[in-house]
């Protein structure tokens, strides 16, 4: 493998090389522009093939390799070495951001055909993939950080893209911005955990602080800066990944072009927290309580993300609210331990797949429809989008965890995970297994729910002058790929455990607990439950018909229609009181800091305005003022002197 | 003669001097008042140096005398040139740099 490890860098330098020229060439990258990131993006792919194929050919052992690059820091006790590492973990994510961020650049192309700053998009999209190369290929905590804020600063760009000229310009950028300011505040929470690391070990990089935490070096880490450590890069996750409490900017994100959807929400964003906790893997062992954190947030994520998915009528909002609660599956499971990681990354590998084909064939449908987004605006399209239909139908099975689709592999290994039982807490196992298939449950609902409100239904609901077709093949050959991986994906790596073997070298051998009831028991109670879901589902919104307009709803449907009031919460409980604060300082900075100050000049000033009157201009009144003023001190003299004299 | 009367002269003059600097607004006669007040010094070092014996009042008359020679010369040219522009030779109409 060492004759290749060359080639590493490269995987980060095309995309990087293609955003540079194409954001710094200016018009004249303008008519091939996009072919040069499609080539960037698919070339970065290429390598990681290369890479990917050598290393499945070493022994298990050996596969992990550190690729020391250059000294970047150097600064007193802290040394930081730029390096990248390749592991089986790393490489997963290459392939998934890679192969999946490819076929997102060929559909753009034919998605931004009509969009004069295409060339400026596809800049993006390559700095995204760059920055999101970065992140998982890097070797210490502080490259990762790197990528992990390029990564922020492209979804901004991408999400505020139509900033300019539309009736949604505002709204766009303000998602942008909300965007940017909530991971802003989970990129604390990295700086923080670094900061601890730093003086608990001495050092960032993986290599030294993931053996201190597992208590292998001669300085372990003790339980409570591991604690602290925990919680810190799971504010960082929450931030990166809309986890429960910091998902409200997902859903708004869905202001970007369809392509950014999927390309934030199957390869190069959400999943970054996904990694950052795997990755972490030894501190959250090292730290039961953190432990236990993450798991509470992936469940409330989990279920707070689908009951928002049930209510939604803008399909990408419905699909936005299902990457949250299929990422809270992920984190979850990343918070189980050793059991749980490769189901989590398993499971991050075909949600990837699917969602991408999902969100891709929702950019189909709004094409084909005028970018019309309101599903009760759609309805019998099958007839008119058979690919769409087709592939987003696979994408669907898979995201339901219906055998042998993708999702099924990995969810089900997910559930089953958590319904391991945990030394000391046996009510854990219950509960979280118990959301765990609830949440299946949901997620069937409301996916079958978008499914057929937009397929299905014999009448359409479509706004006058509507003439639905495919789009061009760039559109759906991407669509068919990604369609095939959502269908086969999951059975490819999944039947006897392949994937779970080849993360083992990264996240450790799980000693295999018998979880708290019968195997086939949780698989058929999954199912049935996900089953009857799709049932009510469908009859609720393919057999009955579908009212153009939402009906007012039950308390929960119009909570949930508003996202279960997280943008109230949220201006309530941080903003409003944030403002509070902010005002009450700038009230005291003005009032009392500037006024109490002002009182020396304006005393001096008082005292300039009496006593500038004797400068009255004239000579003789000056003379007069030295005579004067001679005289009071010769009387004075004389009389101090006499006086004196006279005793 | 007694030699106080030296020093009662030096004051009356000094109090000439001074009287005609406040009082009188022509710049040249202002200018007079300050060379009789500067004479009327001379005067009453002298006497002092006579008084002690000592010739450090004679020097310093010397060096005053040096000193309202180079004053009167730049006094003089600074009256000329306002006059010139302004037409006067009243110290009350020069009044610029009042506060």
């Amino acid at each position: 493998m060492n004759d290749v490890i060359g080639l590493a860098p490269w995987l980060v330098g095309f995309p990087l090389i293609g955003a540079a020229i194409l954001l710094l060439g200016g018009k004249a990258t303008d008519r091939w522009g996009h072919w040069l990131g499609v080539l960037a993006s698919a070339a970065s792919a290429v390598v990681g093939f290369i890479l990917m194929s050598r290393m499945i050919g070493q022994v298990p052992e050996e596969r992990a390799i550190d690729h020391h690059l250059w000294t970047w820091l150097s600064a007193g006790g802290l040394d930081v070495d730029l390096g990248l590492r390749l592991d089986p973990l790393s490489m997963t994510f290459v392939m998934l951001v890679t192969f999946v961020g490819t076929l997102i650049h060929v559909y753009s192309v034919a998605y931004m055909d009509h969009d004069p700053h295409r060339r400026r998009f596809f800049g993006y999209l390559n700095l995204f993939v760059a920055a999101m190369l970065t992140l998982v290929l890097a070797d210490s905590y502080l490259l990762l950080f790197v990528g992990w804020e390029g990564v922020g600063l492209a979804s901004y760009l991408l999400i505020g893209f139509w900033d300019t000229g539309r009736p949604s310009a505002r709204e766009n950028a303000v998602a942008a911005k909300k965007a940017f300011v909530m991971n802003r505040i989970g990129d604390m929470g990295l700086i923080a955990a670094m900061a601890l690391m730093f003086s608990a070990v001495g050092s960032v990089s993986f290599a030294d602080v993931l053996p201190a935490a597992a208590g292998d070096g001669a300085e372990g880490i003790s339980p409570a800066i591991a604690t602290a450590i925990g919680l810190c890069l799971l504010l960082a996750a929450c931030g990166k990944s809309a986890q429960f409490p910091l998902q409200a900017w997902l859903g708004d994100a869905m202001a970007g072009p369809t392509p950014v959807s999927a390309l934030i929400h199957a390869a190069t964003m959400v999943t970054a927290g996904v990694y950052l906790m795997v990755r972490s893997g030894p501190i959250l062992e090292a730290a039961p309580t953190a432990q236990l954190v993450v798991v509470i947030v992936g469940a409330v994520t989990l279920l707070f993300g689908a009951v928002v998915g049930t209510a939604k009528d803008d399909i990408k909002k419905a699909l936005a609210a299902s990457t949250m609660s299929q990422i809270g599956y992920m984190m979850l499971a990343a918070g189980l331990g050793p059991a749980g990681y490769a189901f989590a990354i398993f499971h991050l590998l075909t949600h990837g797949f699917f969602k991408a084909g999902l969100f891709l064939g929702a950019g189909s449908v709004m094409h084909a429809m005028g970018d019309q987004t309101d599903m009760r605006r759609f309805g019998g399209l099958s007839r008119f989008l058979p690919i769409t239909w087709i592939t987003m139908g696979l994408g669907w099975l898979a995201i339901l965890g219906i055998p042998p689709f993708s999702g099924f592999w990995s969810k089900d290994g997910i559930i089953e995970a958590a319904f391991m039982p945990v030394e000391g807490q046996p009510w854990r196992a219950w509960v979280f297994g118990s959301v765990a298939v609830l949440g299946a449950a949901i997620t069937a609902f409301y996916m079958t729910r978008l499914f057929f409100m937009t397929f299905g239904g014999r009448r359409p609901r479509w706004t006058e002058n509507q003439h639905p077709h495919e789009g061009s093949p760039l559109m759906w050959w991407p669509l068919v790929f990604l369609g095939v991986g959502s269908a086969a994906l999951g059975a490819v790596l999944g039947i006897g455990g392949t994937f779970t073997t080849w993360l083992e070298p990264v996240v450790g051998h799980a000693e295999h607990h018998e979880p708290v009831l019968p195997v086939p028991v949780i698989i058929t109670t999954t199912l049935v439950v996900v089953v009857l879901g799709a049932l009510i589902a469908f009859r609720m919104y393919a057999v009955q018909l579908v009212p153009e307009e939402a009906p007012r709803g039950s308390v929960l449907t119009r909570a949930a229609r508003r996202d279960l009031y997280q943008d109230a919460a949220n201006e309530t409980l941080v903003m409003k009181p944030a403002f509070g604060v902010a005002r009450l300082v700038q009230v005291g900075d003005r009032d009392v800091v500037d006024r109490g100050w002002s009182v020396l000049p304006q005393a001096v000033s008082w005292f300039g305005a009496v006593f500038r009157r004797a400068q009255s201009g004239y000579v003789r009144s000056y003379a007069a003022g030295m005579a004067g003023g001679v005289l009071v001190i010769a009387v004075v003299a004389w009389l101090v002197v006499g006086l004196g004299g006279a005793q | 003669m007694d030699i106080t009367n030296y020093v009662v002269l030096a004051a009356v003059l000094f109090a000439i001097g001074a009287t005609t600097v406040l009082l009188r607004r022509n710049a040249i006669v202002v200018f007079m008042g300050v060379e009789l007040m500067l004479n009327a010094t001379n005067l009453a070092f002298v006497t002092f140096a006579r008084m002690h014996g000592d010739v450090t009042g004679q020097v310093l008359a010397f060096f005053v005398m040096v000193v309202a020679a180079a004053e009167v010369v730049v006094g003089l040219a600074i009256i000329v040139t306002i006059f010139r522009t302004r037409r006067s030779a009243s110290v009350d109409d020069v009044n610029l740099l009042k506060g």
